[in-house]
Parts: structure tokens; C-alpha cells; sequence
């Protein structure tokens, strides 16, 4: 069974982002990028069921211009036997809805057992793409994965998700998408000798009209603006006091 | 034309509420299959009601049922949701944050009907109705589901959920959110915590370092990708202040931040700071604080 999961290059998660002057977007000059933690989760979470024997291949891919490659040699390093990178660049930041479709045109050629990707990027923050390419490929979803056990006989994934009362346990027949949450897995780091042994490692290089894929443009970012700024805080000196504020001055108790 | 949805499990319990606040109607969808929220089949149930029925927004609420279903239902229907709004601006402008909630991103919707959406219900606050509002019963139809069938459905099963029982108000709306981080140290620390929130009515949250240390289930964790909350008093004690943990408590009306390291990120949002031990500083509070009325 292959195994493809999904990466994205997003700024890297100890940045302070800064909003341009100009509200067009955020300052990304200059700036460090990472793949995305949740992507790592899910090579990671490839890497060690093909380990446990249950696949014998690990497909990276991603869809962006030209600096994806990046991203996806980290996967080779990590461990990912090959990667496709789907080329879009002049198009700017593609829609998940995209993407979705991109990936099920990839999955339709490479059919992989499992699709993997993260539950959601932390630039967008928008928590969609795996959802929407497991409703197109008609594939069962688990998603906010805390935990996957494989049944490799049975092609059967037993997922435990995070949600909001709790854990909760699905069976999915695969194929099946998975999207990780935080605490499926602490990824590995790519060790030396395998980021040499990345470099020869094959990244395909994929265009938007050899998969047929319409990009559909029904969303417009009209301004990227900064929150509204608290009011500076004070210091308290005692527990008192605080009790003291609290009543009297926030009146929150 | 306002509608609800809902499945047979929710039924009982929420018509009632419903009918008095938004809807002109609630459709009912009856069938063992819905037994439980699952996507494959609840994407599907909202395509098959979305064709018959052509409604102009479809929403549900930023849980992690509605982030669950409504991407994949928007995907069926080919088109582009916007999740997690906070605001809506104008019939087809939203906001929603991005980084993390630190930046906040206004997007228009350009597409046909259905605009779909998720919302992110701490930015939306619950209309008040008197008892004298009109609460005549709304009619209840129910969904014709002759042709409710898919291939995936009996490729998902749901197997089980396993969840803390707690007399604690729901972290989600609580009033009050008492937070404990890693400095609380153990499981067993975390009871003192759960004093304070009793005596305070408040419901208690936790980072993800003191839930990836085990000392609380993963539902009490407030974050970016945990639960946002925006109680009118947030109180953090042994809290860093990560950017990850500030996105899911910096709309709370007034926080407090009780923390030994005077340069704790935290402080910097805290409308209340005290440097001090959380572990003399909570029995303080025990003692001094008056009686939940």
C-alpha cells in the first residue's frame, strides 16, 4: 500500500508575524518558513506505519511555486521515498476547494491506501482541505487524529479523534483521508546522513494543466488587518489586591 | 428562510429552544445511519436538503462537528466555505482570523448560493428574548430520505466516545475559566484548580503542555487548535503565554495572569498580573475569595 501525504510551506510557527502597512497580507520577506507542524505530524505518521510494515511507499507532495521544494526535501529527508510537487505559482496562495481537487486528480494516479494530511495550516488556520478531498474522492475522513492503529489484513484504520466532548473512536475501510492533530506523534528530525541521501532522492515536477484541474476563484481577500490591541494590563502586589480589582474595578466577580 | 437541521439524536433536545429564537422551520432527518455525527453520512444529508430545497447560506458553529462536516458538505456542493467566522460585515463579507489570530483576515464570498459558512460562537453573542416573544410552534418536516444512500456510508462506524464526567459549567460558555499550564506539575495539582473553579463557578482549561503531560484530558485544552473560549473572566495560573494559547483566550472580557516569572509572555495580555507561586497564591484565593452566590 502506498501512503501520500499532503505538506505545506507556511511561515514558521515561533514567528511574529507582522501585518503589512498596506493591509494586502502579512510581511513574508525575510522571513523564516517551515513546513507546517501539523504537515510534519503526518510524514511522520507515514514514516512509521510504512516502518510497521503496513506500506511500502511514502508519496510527499505539495502545490505552490517554486520554494515548495524545500518543503518537500524535508520530507525526503525525514524519510519520504519520493515527492511530487504540483507547480502553481503565479496563481498566488491557492484556495483549499483547489487543492482538494488537485490532490484527488494526484490520488486518482498514484492511488495510495491512505491520504494523509494535516488538520489544518497555521497561516490560514483553515481546517478544510481534508475534509473536502475526502468528500470528492466519496473516502471515509478521520479527522483531529490523536491516534491511527492499521489493520493491514483487514484494510481498516482505527482512528481516535480529538473533539470537543472528548476522544471519540472511528473504524474507516480504507482508503481513508486522516488529518493529524498535535498529539498523534512527535516527529523526527531529519538526521545527516538522510538529508544527503534527500538530495538524491526524485522530486516530480507537476503542472495544474497536465492534471485537468479547474481553479476555482469564489473567495477575495479584501484586507488582512491586525486585532484590536488590548488595553495594557497592571501588576498587581497581592491576592488582595487582585480579589480587590476584581470586584470592585472589572466587576467580574 | 431560516431553517435548522438536525438528526434524530439531537431532536428532543433542542427543537423547542430553536423554534422560539431563529427558525421558521426545523427539518428532521430520521434514520439509524444518523445515529451518530458522522461526516460521510451528515456532508451527504446537507447536499441532499442543499438540491432540494436551495438555500442561500448554509452555517454551523466552529465545533468540531460543524469543522468536521460543513468542509466536506461545501466540497460535495463545489464550493468555497469560510470557516471560523467572527464577524460578518456584509451578506457576503466576513472576517476571520488567521496566524493564529493574529491577524484578521476580511474575505468576500464571490461564488453562487449556498454561501457556507462556519462560525465561531464566542464573537457572536446570544440574542436575548423576553418572555413575551412570540414562541408559536414552527413547523417540523421531515426529510425525504428515499434516496439516502452512498457508497461510504458503512465504509465509517463510529465505535465509541470516551469523555471526562463533570458537574463543571461547559468550558465553551462558561462565565469563568480557571486555566492551569505545566507549572501546576501533576494530575493531582490540577484538583486544587478544580477548587478554585467550584468556588468560583467556573469551568477549568488547561495549555497543551499540561494536557501532553497527562494531567488533564485533551477536551479542557485552549488553543489554537483547542477549544476558544471568551468568558468574561479568564484566569491563567502557571500560563507562559504562548502565541498558540493566546488565540484561544484573548477575546476574554478581563484576563488574569498569576505566574512566577515576571517576564512570562502572558503579562503581556493580562489585564492583571500577579508575580507570584499559582501554589500560595490558589489556597489564598480559596480563603479569601466570598462564597459562589
Amino acid at each position: 500500500m502506498k501512503i501520500m501525504v499532503a505538506v505545506k510551506r507556511v511561515i514558521d510557527y515561533a514567528v511574529k508575524i507582522r501585518v503589512k502597512s498596506d493591509k494586502s497580507g502579512v510581511e513574508m520577506s525575510n522571513v523564516k518558513m517551515s513546513m507546517n507542524p501539523f504537515c510534519e505530524i503526518g510524514v511522520e505518521e507515514a514514516l512509521r506505519i510504512r516502518e510497521a510494515g503496513a506500506a511500502s511507499e511514502v508519496v510527499a507532495v505539495s502545490v505552490g511555486p517554486a520554494q515548495c521544494a524545500d518543503t518537500l526535501r524535508t520530507a525526503l529527508a525525514m524519510g519520504a521515498d519520493r515527492a511530487i510537487h504540483v507547480v502553481s505559482g503565479s496563481l498566488g496562495p491557492v484556495l483549499p476547494l483547489s487543492v482538494a481537487k488537485i490532490l484527488k486528480a494526484l490520488v486518482e494516479i498514484e492511488r495510495p491506501g491512505l491520504l494523509i494530511l494535516g488538520k489544518q495550516a497555521i497561516d490560514d488556520d483553515c481546517n478544510q482541505t481534508g475534509q473536502m478531498v475526502a468528500g470528492l474522492l466519496k473516502w471515509p475522513q478521520g479527522t483531529f487524529a490523536s491516534k491511527v492503529l492499521l489493520d493491514k489484513e483487514k484494510q481498516v484504520a482505527t482512528v481516535e479523534r480529538e473533539v470537543d466532548g472528548g476522544l471519540e473512536t472511528l473504524s474507516l475501510d480504507l482508503p481513508a483521508v486522516i488529518t493529524t492533530d498535535l498529539r498523534l506523534n512527535q516527529p523526527r528530525y531529519a538526521t545527516l546522513p538522510n538529508i544527503m541521501k534527500a538530495k538524491s532522492k526524485v522530486i516530480k515536477k507537476v503542472t495544474l494543466e497536465e492534471l485537468n484541474v479547474e481553479i476555482k476563484s469564489d473567495l477575495e481577500v479584501v484586507q488582512v488587518t491586525e486585532p484590536p490591541k488590548r488595553k495594557a494590563g497592571v501588576i498587581v502586589s497581592s491576592v488582595d489586591e487582585l480579589i480587590d480589582k476584581l470586584k470592585n474595578e472589572a466587576r467580574v466577580l | 428562510m431560516a431553517s435548522a437541521l438536525m438528526s434524530r439524536a439531537l431532536r428532543n433536545r433542542s427543537i423547542p429552544s430553536f423554534s422560539a429564537i431563529v427558525s421558521r422551520f426545523v427539518l428532521v432527518a430520521e434514520a439509524d445511519i444518523l445515529k451518530h455525527p458522522l461526516a460521510e453520512t451528515w456532508a451527504k444529508l446537507i447536499q441532499l436538503v442543499q438540491q432540494k430545497d436551495g438555500y442561500s447560506y448554509i452555517m454551523a458553529s466552529s465545533s468540531s462537528f460543524g469543522k468536521n462536516v460543513l468542509p466536506r458538505a461545501a466540497a460535495l456542493l463545489d464550493v468555497s466555505p469560510v470557516t471560523d467566522v467572527v464577524e460578518i460585515s456584509e451578506p457576503r463579507l466576513f472576517v476571520r482570523p488567521i496566524y493564529a489570530g493574529n491577524a484578521l483576515s476580511t474575505v468576500r464570498y464571490t461564488g453562487p448560493d449556498p454561501c457556507m459558512m462556519t462560525i465561531r460562537s464566542t464573537s457572536f453573542p446570544i440574542s436575548t428574548f423576553s418572555k413575551d416573544t412570540k414562541s408559536d410552534a414552527v413547523p417540523i418536516s421531515q426529510v425525504d430520505l428515499s434516496t439516502f444512500n452512498e457508497e461510504t456510508f458503512g465504509k465509517s462506524r463510529w465505535l465509541n466516545l470516551t469523555s471526562q464526567d463533570s458537574e463543571r459549567p461547559d468550558l465553551g460558555n462558561a462565565r469563568v475559566v480557571v486555566t492551569g499550564g505545566r507549572a501546576l506539575k501533576s494530575a493531582d495539582n490540577f484538583k486544587l484548580l478544580e477548587k478554585l473553579a467550584e468556588k468560583l463557578g467556573a469551568a477549568v482549561g488547561a495549555t497543551r503542555a499540561a494536557v501532553d503531560a497527562g494531567f488533564v484530558p485533551n477536551e479542557l485544552q485552549v488553543g489554537q487548535t483547542g477549544k476558544i473560549v471568551a468568558p468574561d473572566l479568564y484566569m491563567a495560573f502557571g500560563v507562559s503565554g504562548a502565541i498558540q494559547h493566546l488565540a484561544g483566550m484573548r477575546d476574554s472580557k478581563v484576563i488574569v495572569a498569576v505566574n512566577k516569572d515576571p517576564d512570562a509572555p502572558i503579562f503581556q495580555v493580562a489585564d492583571y498580573g500577579l508575580v507570584a507561586d499559582l501554589f500560595d497564591v490558589i489556597p489564598e484565593m480559596l480563603e479569601k475569595l466570598p462564597e459562589k452566590k
